[in-house]
């Protein structure tokens, strides 16, 4: 571990060098060691994707009641669980569509809204706007486990639960969103906006035409924030959402996991089914994975 | 925050604009107008905190003062304060939920700085460590349902169940994970962990790339040793990426439930080893529907988060920034 401390140049200044005999064996044999350690600790972080891989070739029930392991079964071993999603999984799919969407529907929506609030706070001055700013600040880390409970009474008493409108409606105009944009677009030059203005261009449509298209890699970074809070989504839809039919995939799997249970099987499989979207976006899209969910930390 | 002054000039610029290109109507007059623009752009905000925030909270504030039973409200003054300080297991949820987030702090920030140290220093091969990021991030993007029955699984009973095979093989009889409490709290580090390990270090990538080579480079003329570099170079030039990760860290370790209500399958664990803060007001307010109460619990959560908010806020000389 000596060596992760090391900077990067330092290993080729002299005065290091003197201290080993031979420095281009002692740091192959220090990058050796380095490599085998990665790799280690990176196998051992995808150990749980492979524990429920393997799993889902398995009885559910024995499972449930043994555990996960890395080996498997090869007396029981089959693919009947995948035969049984695609054919008999009852609202599973329908669990899988909810999801789809109303993630698709929340990024959109939220993306939009908060840019339209954050180009407001960025671009203008107006009175009440560091007390408005200061609130969306402060709002910023409060985490929404408590708020929920006023929050689900609200939407209650609006007439909204048990709907997908509920799911995503309090969150649209979304105070780290809003944050990280006004950062972004602080940094768009004024004059842009004036020679809108000059041209005629209404401060609405410089918002649509001018501004907009320049938040791409913005937009990127938060789509893919807001996206996946959005598929992960979990204690929110389980407050708000009555019916099985109208379930997201979360909340669905959830169901399944009781101790009365008899649909194990699909429990494994489908969990496991629920992953692989996200880890195919993850491995088309990997930069703006990165960047998307580091966005925080550069500017916060 | 800075752009006070350009705007002004701005201001006077479009004042001795030439006159308005075509005549226009009223309602699209206020499309025009940079007076009122702002206050649309940021009336979405305005209607969300006013709808979803404020008059939530005032309202939970004022069920905060009253015993609630479906049909009859009644007036309690602070009794339900009272018997939340007076409760025993509040006590108890509170030290689980303190115990969780001091305990994620002490592994959640220097195991990813260590490794983000690693993977940004020159020794290994590029290729081997880009695979290593990504593998370290791939747990980031499981939901906390797939992950936690997927974690229920590895800490099961049995002794064929992943841990207790790995405990096995240091000749440890298994263990039944989740009906202890030092278990259980470690099957809950685990979990957070891997979940969380690799974002961190992202984090903490991001910092140290923003560290101008200049800096170790001056350090190494001056002799300095690893320990010194790191000591005075790097880790002063991280404080940010600290002060960040503390900060999600310690809300996220206090609002703690999600985890626990998967690992044991629901809000109750043996002897609630397993209840957190937010685990006790779902208990009052979710099932057991003890509004009042509950009410009570999340106004005084929400006191002590805006409470933390503005302290540091104020230390970082955030307001200072913005009245500028």
């Amino acid at each position: 571990m000596s060596a992760s401390l090391m900077s990067p140049t330092i290993t080729d200044q002299p005065t290091q060098q003197l201290r080993d005999d031979d420095p281009n064996r002692s740091s192959r044999g220090r990058s050796a060691l380095v490599n085998c350690a990665l790799i280690a600790v990176a196998a051992i972080a995808l150990i749980p994707f492979w524990a429920i891989f393997v799993g889902t070739f398995q009885d559910g029930t024995n499972l449930i009641r043994h555990g996960l392991n890395l080996g498997i079964n090869w007396d029981e071993a089959g693919l009947q669980n995948y035969v049984m999603l695609f054919t008999d999984s009852g609202n599973f799919f329908r669990w899988f569509a909810n999801s789809v969407g109303l993630t698709a529907v929340q990024t959109v929506l939220t993306l939009f809204v908060s840019a339209f609030v954050a180009y407001g706070f960025a671009k203008y001055e107006f009175r009440g706007k560091i007390a408005l700013f200061i609130t969306v600040v402060l709002l910023m880390t409060v985490p929404f486990e408590m708020m929920m409970l006023p929050l689900f009474s609200q939407i209650h008493s609006m007439g909204l639960s048990n709907t997908f409108v509920a799911i995503f409606l309090p969150f649209l105009a979304a105070p780290m969103t809003i944050f990280f944009f006004r950062q972004y677009l602080t940094g768009i030059p004024n004059e842009l906006l004036e020679a809108g203005r000059v041209d005629g261009v209404s401060e609405f449509g410089i918002f649509f035409r001018l501004v907009l298209p320049l938040m791409t890699p913005a937009m990127a970074a938060m789509a893919i924030l807001v996206g996946m809070g959005a598929w992960n989504n979990f204690l929110w839809p389980l407050l708000v959402l009555r019916s099985p039919e109208m379930y997201t995939l979360p909340v669905g799997l959830n169901t399944l996991l009781t101790p009365y249970g008899n649909n194990y099987d699909l429990l494994i499989v489908g969990a496991f089914f629920s992953l692989i979207p996200i880890l195919v976006l993850f491995l088309m899209f990997q930069r703006f994975f990165i960047s998307g969910m580091t966005a925080g930390a550069v500017k916060g | 925050m800075s752009t006070t002054t350009e705007h002004r000039t701005h201001r006077t610029e479009a004042r001795v604009r030439p006159a308005a290109p075509r005549p226009r109507r009223p309602l699209s007059s206020l499309f025009f107008s940079q007076k009122a623009a702002p206050y649309l752009f940021v009336l979405p905000f305005i209607v969300t905190f006013a709808l979803f925030w404020a008059y939530p909270i005032g309202r939970s504030a004022v069920m905060s003062t009253q015993w609630i039973i479906p049909g009859t409200t009644e007036f309690v003054g602070f009794d339900n304060y009272v018997r939340m300080f007076n409760d025993r297991l509040f006590w108890l949820a509170v030290g689980n939920s303190l115990r969780y987030m001091l305990l994620t702090l002490l592994l959640l920030i220097p195991i990813p700085m260590g490794l983000a140290v690693l993977v940004n220093s020159k020794v290994g091969s590029p290729r081997i460590k880009g695979f290593f990021k990504s593998a370290m991030f791939v747990p980031a993007l499981t939901s906390v349902v797939v992950a936690g029955i997927i974690f229920r699984l590895m800490f099961s009973e049995g002794e064929s169940a992943l841990m207790n095979q790995v405990i096995g093989l240091f000749g440890m009889e298994p263990i039944r994970w989740m009906r202890g409490d030092i278990t259980g709290l470690i099957a809950l580090l685990v979990l957070a962990l891997w979940r969380w390990t690799g974002v961190n270090m992202m984090y903490f990538l991001a910092g140290l790339q923003q560290i101008p080579q200049e800096h170790y480079e001056a350090a190494a003329i001056d002799g300095a040793t690893r320990w010194q570099t790191f000591r005075h170079v790097t880790l002063p030039a991280l404080k940010p990426t600290i002060i960040f990760v503390t900060t999600i860290s310690v809300f996220g370790g206090l609002a703690m439930f999600l985890e626990s209500f998967m690992l044991w399958g629901g809000n109750n664990s043996p002897q609630n080893i397993g209840l957190t803060i937010i685990g006790y007001l779902y208990r009052f307010g979710v099932e057991r529907n003890d509004l009042g109460f509950a009410s009570a619990v999340g106004v005084v959560l929400l006191a002590l988060v805006l409470l933390i908010n503005l302290t540091q806020l104020t230390l970082t000389g955030f307001f200072k920034k913005e009245a500028r």
